[in-house]
């Protein structure tokens, strides 16, 4: 798939014309699509939401999403599919919630009451979880790239998917691994009081007691927090062998740093929120030695991993966060389904979206009857040098925990595409 | 014990660098009687700006405390002028609106100043460059980084000096008539724009240290970073009694340590039925507390001269 500079500068700049944001580096738009296509072909504009918090604590992690949405976009708009009859251009409508609740649903009633055909997004569970009522309630399609508390699929929303292992499957993995590999007996958990963090802690807390640890102290903070001397100084005098925090890089961070200030010799264990490179950066070598879990892949491990890292640093011109390769997917499966379905409807395309089979960049997706994808696999990672280094990744069709096993199952999914025929170009590869 | 005077540490750290912040509001409450909700953008663009001359210096060899000391310099002079603008643009023409206006004004400034941050540092948390010695000493199991001994002296020996400005110099008389009556310390001769925009000189000269204590203690500076600090700084100056600043320096070390006490301890004085989120709450508790029996604050009897 090549693309002609001149296309990539058109998608982008209706892109940002839509966005009304008009970045100053933006090229000026070449005249509007519409007359811009003389031959008989008739051109519909698709409209695709996407929500992250662009502002506020998390908008480093919310760029990204979108950065990772809009790539999948603007290939698809390159490509100049046809669905129903006609070539499709997508639109892809940036939105921000700011992490906050209350602030998805207000955007999700903008981005329904602006006649999207589907919605990528939200980023964190909390905003996805009460959005997602009003999505299904006007029959949306939304796929959350990175939502990963269990509740959001359990609502028997026939429009909720997601393309990422879900808590409970992270939180028993961290707490098998915590109890079993680490042997640990005393452990503390804290948890960010947001719907992700505190499912992720919730899950890993059973999963530990299940291993025969005692949980010797459960303290909370919140998703804007910097200092954590208190309630660090209040687990120090428990004495754990592991500190356990569910919640975000922000606050891991700093987190870490404060633990080795406090001379708590314990290790930490954080789920995918803190599972980032800015994690290091807000660490430094305080972060030395801690563990955490992502779902999924390794980047390098992924299917289309490299190629994406890749394609992301030549058209953004900065390094993935975290959730990029899943914001990507989700819209790609949205896509897809869209060209299986031969339209654009959701009603119609919500149709085709059970019988995902899309080999991804993250992985080959396919959805159980919930809307959470099958099989996904989860990665442990230990941080050394300055680096998440991969430890063992569980499931996604890996029996075996060794890394090398791992590629080989992964390289083995990727040979078959040819297997479903009605799945119609799979997700960009080079 | 040791977890006891453990929890003490952290709450004097903690409350000194809210007293600071606090600082700033009640001496512009104290004279115009305006909230200034920019205050803690201020402090936060303080940070930020030292952060990027640290960062600029931190691979030059010299000693890591000379570095964040010429960052800090650098901060102040820049906090200064922006306090400066921020007086003349967006406060000094409503000076006589009705009091809502001002405010309204203040959390304007605010999101834009949060907002041209984001545009100008990006959405990215900055670390602070780890070039401060993490040595630090032990008292009674205890543990305190000479960093946090520094803020804390820092913070009491900037309260000091503010004290004495006020209460012994020209200046200082002439800011504490403009702040009993702008229009007689007027026709007494005082310059009352002058002494104004002085207030927001020394306010944001000391936004700025603030700033450069919180990224260096937290190792973390953010364009979000301001708001929440501003605001447990503005609980900090109404808990002391705003306008009253040896009650803005009492205010923020309470809160800094109820939060950290109450952090600490309510778990376990509850029998874990309210847990560790509760701090907040129970810092607003006793917010709620104070202004029931004494509405100006532990301190601030003066309050209601002004009208």
């Amino acid at each position: 798939m090549r693309f002609t500079a001149k296309t990539i500068s058109l998608a982008v700049a209706s892109a940002f014309v839509v966005l009304g944001c008009g970045k100053p580096e933006a090229p000026p738009p070449p005249k509007a699509e519409q007359p811009a296509a003389p031959p008989a072909k008739p051109t519909v504009t698709v409209k695709i939401g996407h929500v992250s918090p662009l502002t506020g604590p998390q908008a480093h992690l919310g760029k990204d999403n979108e950065n990772g949405a809009r790539l999948a976009i603007e290939e698809a708009n390159a490509r100049k599919l046809e669905i129903g009859g006609a070539v499709v251009t997508f639109d892809l409508l940036g939105e921000d919630d700011q992490a906050d609740p209350k602030q998805g649903t207000t955007v999700a009633q903008k981005l329904i009451d602006a006649k999207v055909n589907g919605v990528v997004g939200h980023l964190n569970s909390g905003t996805t979880i009460p959005a997602s009522k009003l999505y299904h309630d006007a029959g949306i399609p939304q796929i959350s790239p990175s939502a990963t508390n269990p509740k959001y699929t359990q609502q028997g929303f026939k429009t909720a998917y997601r393309v990422m292992a879900n808590d409970e499957q992270q939180g028993k993995v961290l707490g098998d691994y915590a109890t079993h590999q680490l042997a640990a007996k005393k452990i503390a958990i804290i948890d960010d009081r947001t719907a992700y963090g505190q499912g992720v802690a919730d899950e890993f807390e059973k999963a530990a007691k299940a291993g025969g640890a005692t949980i010797v102290a459960r303290e909370f903070t919140n998703d804007k927090a910097t200092d954590f001397a208190a309630i660090l100084t209040k687990i120090k005098s428990k004495k754990p062998d592991i500190v356990m925090y569910g919640g975000m890089d922000a606050q891991a961070g700093p987190m870490a740093q404060q633990l080795k200030k406090l001379g708590i010799k314990s290790r930490m264990l954080f789920a995918d929120g803190g599972c980032t490179t800015e994690f290091h950066k807000l660490s430094g070598d305080a972060g030395e030695g801690h563990y955490c879990s992502l779902p999924g892949l390794p980047l390098d491990k992924m299917p289309g991993g490299p190629a994406f890292k890749e394609k992301y640093a030549k058209r953004f011109n900065v390094d993935i966060q975290l959730y990029a390769p899943y914001a990507y997917d989700a819209a790609s499966v949205m896509i897809d389904a869209m060209q299986r379905a031969n339209s654009v409807e959701s009603a119609k395309y919500l149709e085709a979206l059970p019988k995902t089979n899309l080999d991804g960049v993250t992985a080959k997706i396919t959805f159980d009857e919930k809307g959470d994808v099958k099989d996904a696999a989860i990665t442990l990672y230990q941080a050394k040098g300055g680096k998440w280094e991969a430890l063992e990744s569980i499931g996604g069709g890996a029996p075996a925990p060794a890394q090398p096993a791992a590629m080989e199952g992964m390289g083995g999914m990727t040979a078959a595409p040819a297997a479903a025929p009605a799945a119609a170009a799979p997700a960009e590869k080079k | 014990m040791d977890t006891f005077i453990q929890q003490i540490i952290n709450g004097l750290v903690l409350g000194s660098i809210y007293a600071l912040v606090a600082l700033g509001y009640t001496m512009v409450y104290g004279i115009l009687g305006l909230i200034n909700f920019a205050h803690g953008e201020v402090v936060m663009i303080g940070a930020l700006t030292a952060l990027t001359v640290i960062k600029l210096l931190a691979d030059s060899g010299l000693p890591g405390t000379l570095v964040v000391l010429i960052g800090m310099l650098a901060a102040i002079p820049v906090c200064m002028a922006l306090g400066f603008t921020i007086e003349r643009v967006a406060y000094r023409p409503l000076r006589n609106a009705p009091r809502l206006a001002p405010l309204i004004t203040a959390i304007g400034v605010s999101i834009v100043l949060q907002q041209l941050a984001m545009i100008f540092w990006g959405r990215n948390y900055h670390a602070f460059p780890p070039i401060l010695p993490t040595t630090g000493r032990d008292i009674g199991g205890a543990h305190i980084t000479d960093l946090q001994i520094v803020i804390v002296l820092l913070a009491a020996a900037i309260m000091a000096g503010l004290m004495l400005l006020v209460n012994k110099t020209r200046l200082g008389r002439a800011m504490r008539a403009t702040a009993e009556n702008p229009q007689i310390a007027g026709l007494m001769g005082v310059n009352i724009n002058v002494i104004i925009s002085a207030t927001f000189l020394i306010g944001s000269a000391l936004a700025a240290v603030a700033g450069v204590m919180v990224s260096a203690n937290y190792s973390i500076a953010h364009y979000h970073m301001g708001f929440i600090l501003g605001l447990k700084a503005f609980t900090a100056a109404v808990l002391g009694g705003i306008g009253n600043l040896p009650g803005a320096m009492l205010g923020g070390v309470l809160l800094g340590l109820i939060e950290s006490l109450g952090a600490g301890y309510i778990g376990d004085l509850t029998g874990g039925f309210l847990g560790s989120h509760y701090q907040d709450v129970f810092a607003f508790f006793v917010l709620i507390l104070v202004l029931v029996f004494r509405p100006s604050g532990l301190m601030g009897e003066k309050v209601a001269e002004r009208a």
